[in-house]
């Protein structure tokens, strides 16, 4: 694929064109969000977008999936366009979102139950996502007796049972400490090489974003925030996400982010100080 | 403390309460008996009467009557309480305009209702059972409006995302959450369901052991008034040890406090 296909979002898993959301305010006026976002994600691509807290990453993310409407601007999914539930996505969300009356089994089975399968198909299939996600012995464990990263793993497996096209991940390791995140990286990079699914990942962490991605998206800071930098990272995979940090271009492809985003950060923490 | 000091101070609490009750009903103080036996009876000669009741095996009858009537009371206020719990939590407009009506009939003391269910469904187990449904109902029903409400938007959202459908998400995420507060709020309910019967019985009954409080009370029998509360009593802490029993068993994938891990 060329990279004018990829601009005008013809041959893409999900592209956003000239997207604005704005929110009506509880007392009147509109709050713009975001403004003119453009963004298509290859089929197979790894990109991430990072930008400081309250950018409105996540409502991109939200307009990807088809839970929000953006106010104007398109969005297509393998060039056509969404209007309701995209239903080629998965969605990994940062809180917790498995069910938690369900045990760690039936909640990565319950995408195939919903969808007909036969139970004991579903069973056995759950069964080998749990091993893959290395929860193999967890099966019949309630979500309240499973840790939080164990938590994510099933998340990550009843996401990924349903074999979705494209995965959009909201800062879903975010709560989790930091060895547990280079697991869980690892993890998903793992699942994600053996069949490759255009991944759409919002995380404020720049480290995060670079080993894991083949493109990072920075957003400039809200109101109004907008896509201001897209850059390739062309290191080497299959990757170690705690490896690979210590390798020299990623530190250049680091600064060289880095020196964009920080302008954006000091931003919002200068308004979030004028405001307290 | 651990378990057996407990329970052995919790048995001491009822020996010296039983004792001092027995010692002011039975001996004269400065000339005098602090507790009239003939207004206040005597220990023994309450245990003697729960013993004569359970000897004779007429107390059977009037627990059977009161059980019963609990249960159905329990029965349907649970299932109208569901019904129109979920209705009115998937139908903002019907809820806001029934709002007003819900809150009015919710504060309304159930004992002023006794006496038309009595003029309605006569002296038999309905009227006690329309008594206890009015109060069963209402825990129910908020309980379950709230635990459909509060469902955690992200639940939500991620069971759209794994493709359910409406009915779907009614079986998969608003049962389970409906049922889990509407359990929380099981030792109320059937707590409510057994006083709605006995007082049911007490205002006007043949049978139950309200009616058995009721016509000791008539005769100024002091010992069969305890003798009925204490085998209420008891017959409440055998119902709640299993509603216990069973919350436990239907409650499972809910941490407990002590278990709550992050």
């Amino acid at each position: 694929m060329d990279s004018g296909d990829i601009e005008n979002g013809s041959g893409a898993a999900v592209s956003l064109a000239a997207v604005d959301v704005a929110f009506g305010l509880a007392r009147g006026g509109v709050y713009r969000a975001v403004e003119q976002a453009s963004l298509s994600v290859a089929d197979g691509e790894f990109v991430s977008i990072v930008g400081p807290t309250g950018c409105g990453k996540s409502t991109l993310l939200n307009i990807a999936a088809g839970l929000r409407a953006p106010s104007s601007g398109s969005v297509s999914v393998f060039g056509a366009p969404l209007v309701s539930l995209n239903r080629r996505a998965g969605y990994l969300f940062q809180a917790d979102a498995i069910f938690p009356w369900k045990t760690a089994l039936e909640n990565v089975a319950i995408g195939l139950d919903i969808a007909g399968a036969p139970a004991s198909e579903a069973r056995s299939r759950a069964e080998t996502w749990l091993s893959r996600v290395g929860l193999s012995h967890f099966g019949d464990r309630y979500p309240h007796m499973l840790s939080g990263g164990q938590r994510k793993r099933v998340g990550l497996a009843q996401v990924l049972i349903r074999d979705p096209k494209i995965l959009l991940m909201d800062e879903p390791f975010g709560p989790l400490d930091a060895q547990t995140r280079q697991i869980m990286g690892n993890l998903l990079l793992d699942l994600w090489q053996a069949d490759k699914k255009a991944v759409l990942f919002v995380t404020h962490d720049l480290e995060e974003a670079i080993s894991l991605s083949d493109r990072v998206v920075i957003m400039s800071a809200g109101p109004a925030a907008r896509i201001i930098g897209d850059w390739k990272v062309l290191l080497p995979r299959p990757r170690d996400t705690a490896e690979i940090k210590l390798d020299p271009a990623f530190h250049d492809l680091y600064r060289e982010i880095w020196a964009k985003l920080k302008d954006e950060v000091v931003k919002t923490y200068d308004m979030a100080g004028a405001r307290a | 403390m651990n378990r057996k000091r407990l329970l052995g101070m919790q048995v001491l609490v009822a020996v010296l309460a039983i004792a001092l009750w027995h010692i002011l009903t039975s001996y004269a103080f400065f000339g005098r008996v602090l507790l009239d036996p003939f207004f206040f009876s005597k220990p023994f000669e309450v245990a003697a009467r729960i013993v004569k009741w359970f000897r004779e095996g007429t107390i059977w009858y009037h627990l059977g009557i009161t059980l019963t009537e609990a249960m159905l009371a329990f029965i349907i206020g649970s299932i109208g309480g569901i019904l129109i719990g979920f209705w009115f939590a998937r139908k903002p407009v019907i809820a806001a305009v029934f709002d007003p009506y819900v809150k009015m009939v919710n504060s309304l003391p159930r004992v002023v209702l006794a006496p038309i269910f009595t003029l309605w469904l006569g002296l038999g187990i309905w009227s006690k059972v329309a008594l206890g449904v009015t109060l069963v109902f209402f825990i129910v029903f908020f309980n379950v409006y709230q635990g459909v409400k509060e469902v955690s938007p992200t639940i939500l959202a991620n069971a759209r995302m794994l493709g359910m459908t409406e009915q779907q998400l009614m079986r998969h995420v608003y049962w389970p959450s409906a049922l889990s507060w509407m359990f929380s709020s099981l030792h109320t309910s059937v707590g409510f369901a057994v006083v709605g019967a006995v007082v049911g019985e007490y205002l006007g009954s043949a049978a139950g052991l309200g009616y058995i409080i009721q016509q000791a009370e008539g005769i100024f029998d002091v010992a069969g008034v305890f003798a009925g509360m204490i085998v209420l009593a008891a017959f409440v802490i055998v119902i709640d040890a299993f509603v216990t029993l069973v919350e436990k068993r239907l409650l499972v994938w809910r941490p407990t406090a002590t278990e709550t891990r992050v």
